[in-house]
């Protein structure tokens, strides 16, 4: 079988950073594999080195520079890559759960995988939508928020992580896509031999017109209007000094509300 | 008139919080948009549900009598139908672990944008949703043209008090069977163990800030300065350092303990969601952006590998 794995390239946002427009300024921006899709990825290649799947191909929308990201979920051990994009993407600062279901259902279409991973959600815009929107759309069952599953012939066993430590446990019928929670696997660190193989693994690069859209089908219905830093809701009284100074200071406090006391 | 259907969410029996919470969300977004607040329940004792979700300012309760526990096959389809039924403005569901399992799925299926986790709601001749990126360090507004499906994030609107006169309506529709190809088996807690951290009055809680399981000696050695007991973020556990039972937030254990140390965790909500009514609130971490100095009371900026060593003098 043939796994397909959507796998994002991330912001993370440096401690310190300003906001310029719309968006956090180039200079406080780096990239990376974002964690879920990690899961994800190791799901996949380990379903790879059981047996079960023949070919481990993911997917990503984004820009050139995604493409050292692509290539570390390669050194772990998907096989091809597919990277989606367009200058008609590069120009929007938001591209909606919609369209993003729409590029990636071309895709699938065009690969007709037998499972789906994608991870939850994106650690940096946290939409956590886009593997079930692609379920629905391309006709695909699905279960979200997976801890931990099982193929067995044409259905997954599959545990959910529910609220308060609590798992559903759901049959789903293939083909599926299940989104993929932290935990449920541990991801391995790319070899220097995975790294050295990755180099020479296909990523193929596909416009809109390769896929048959146009730019209308990618136009954003959400419009990002404002982005700032949320102010504190409480008061928080910060301790000063060096950190000796600063745990007398907390040990104070911590006495004072019978920390401590035998 | 406008409406704006809310549909509740529940498991095992029990009306799920994020029920109240959305009626509070429903009301203040149809009387924004001087509309109708209409609510739905699918599947388990609906006139049970009914009479708790029967708040000032729910005007009509849906009650679908399909199945006993969530299925997202079964809501989506029910959705689906309502939408079709009422044609609501707004479709308001909960951006809980149920509802990024169904939410996406009836945003695709009626063909209307998607807005999820929203932390605020307003509406002009837009809706316009608040929400949070990157680990809650930045808030963003965005605006959308009605119809539109929105999820908004649980604890974040208080549950709808006072009693409602609302119609309870028995809503019927033709459930596609063969469209259902997921099936509910069961359910199970998570692993048990001899650790309580909800019991505790005071826990000492480590985040990815330890950075290697080998310092967690170190707190251990501060908990049992302190008299506390050890709990963590997710990211502990996600990694096997520490059991399951001692995961604080939203998918682990929700603690109300005196007094509560923060260390080394930055503050996602997912784990806020499970400590912010502890008493009093303390963070030691060195980024002072970190989303936990938001609802801390007392903050240390500083190396926990400084400061934490330092503590356990001052109590030994």
């Amino acid at each position: 079988m043939q796994v397909l794995v959507a796998v994002t390239e991330v912001v993370e946002v440096a401690d310190d950073f300003e906001i310029e427009g719309l968006s956090i300024d180039d200079r406080y921006r780096e990239y990376d594999l974002n964690e879920w899709d990690d899961y994800a990825v190791e799901a996949a290649v380990q379903l790879a080195e059981a047996g079960v799947a023949d070919e481990v191909v993911t997917v990503t929308v984004g820009p050139e520079r995604a493409e050292e990201t692509i290539r570390m979920a390669l050194a772990k051990g998907a096989d091809r890559a597919v990277r989606v994009w367009d200058d008609a993407l590069a120009d929007q600062p938001l591209l909606d759960v919609a369209a993003k279901t729409r590029l990636l259902r071309a895709v699938v279409e065009a690969e007709s995988p037998d499972l789906v991973l994608a991870g939850v959600q994106a650690g940096d815009d946290a939409w956590g939508a886009t593997g079930v929107s692609l379920a629905h759309a391309i006709g695909y069952e699905w279960a979200a928020v997976v801890t931990g599953f099982e193929l067995d012939g044409d259905r997954a066993h599959v545990r959910r992580e529910l609220e308060g430590g609590v798992e559903a446990l759901v049959d789903v019928e293939l083909p599926a896509v299940l989104t993929i929670q932290t935990g449920i696997n541990e991801p391995r660190y790319a070899s220097l031999r995975g790294i050295r193989q990755a180099q020479s693994k296909e990523i193929a690069v596909r416009t809109l017109a390769d896929l048959d859209l146009a730019a209308d089908d990618v136009e954003s219905a959400i419009e990002l209007t404002d982005m700032f830093e949320p102010t504190a809701e409480g008061e928080t009284r910060f301790l000063e000094g060096d950190a000796g100074e600063q745990a007398a200071a907390l040990a104070e406090v911590l006495r004072e509300r019978g920390v401590g006391a035998e | 008139m406008t409406t704006v259907l809310a549909v509740a969410e529940h498991r095992r029996g029990e009306l799920r919080d994020v029920s109240l919470e959305l009626v509070t969300a429903g009301r203040e977004l149809a009387e924004a948009v001087d509309g109708d607040l209409h609510v739905a329940v699918v599947g388990g004792d609906v006139d049970r549900f009914a009479e708790a979700l029967n708040r000032e300012g729910v005007d009509t309760i849906h009650t679908v009598t399909e199945g006993e526990e969530f299925n997202h096959d079964v809501t989506l389809q029910a959705v689906e139908a309502l939408a079709a039924s009422l044609e609501p403005a707004v479709v308001l569901l909960p951006n809980s672990v149920d509802g990024l399992d169904y939410a996406p799925a009836a945003a695709d299926a009626l063909g209307w944008p998607l807005v999820t986790d929203a932390v605020g709601l307003e509406a002009d001749d837009r809706l316009v949703a608040t929400r949070e990126m990157y680990g809650s360090k930045v808030a963003t507004t965005v605006a959308v043209e009605f119809p539109a499906v929105v999820s908004i994030r649980p604890t974040e609107w208080p549950a709808a008090e006072g009693l409602g006169d609302a119609a309870v309506e028995a809503f019927e529709f033709d459930l596609d069977e063969g469209a259902v190809g997921t099936t509910v088996t069961g359910f199970e807690e998570a692993a048990g163990g001899d650790v309580d951290i909800s019991e505790a009055d005071v826990l000492v809680s480590i985040g990815r800030g330890i950075g290697d399981e080998d310092n967690l000696d170190l707190v251990f050695d501060l908990a049992e300065a302190l008299g506390a007991t050890v709990s963590s973020s997710r990211p502990i556990v996600d990694a096997g350092w520490l059991e399951k039972n001692r995961q604080v937030g939203q998918s682990g254990k929700t603690v109300t303990p005196e007094v509560y140390l923060a260390i080394g965790i930055s503050g996602a909500v997912q784990h806020v969601a499970g400590m912010k009514g502890a008493k009093t609130i303390v963070a030691i971490n060195t980024d002072p952006n970190a989303p936990i100095f938001d609802i801390a009371d007392v903050g240390v900026v500083g190396d926990l590998f400084d400061v934490v060593p330092a503590l356990i003098e001052q109590f030994s």
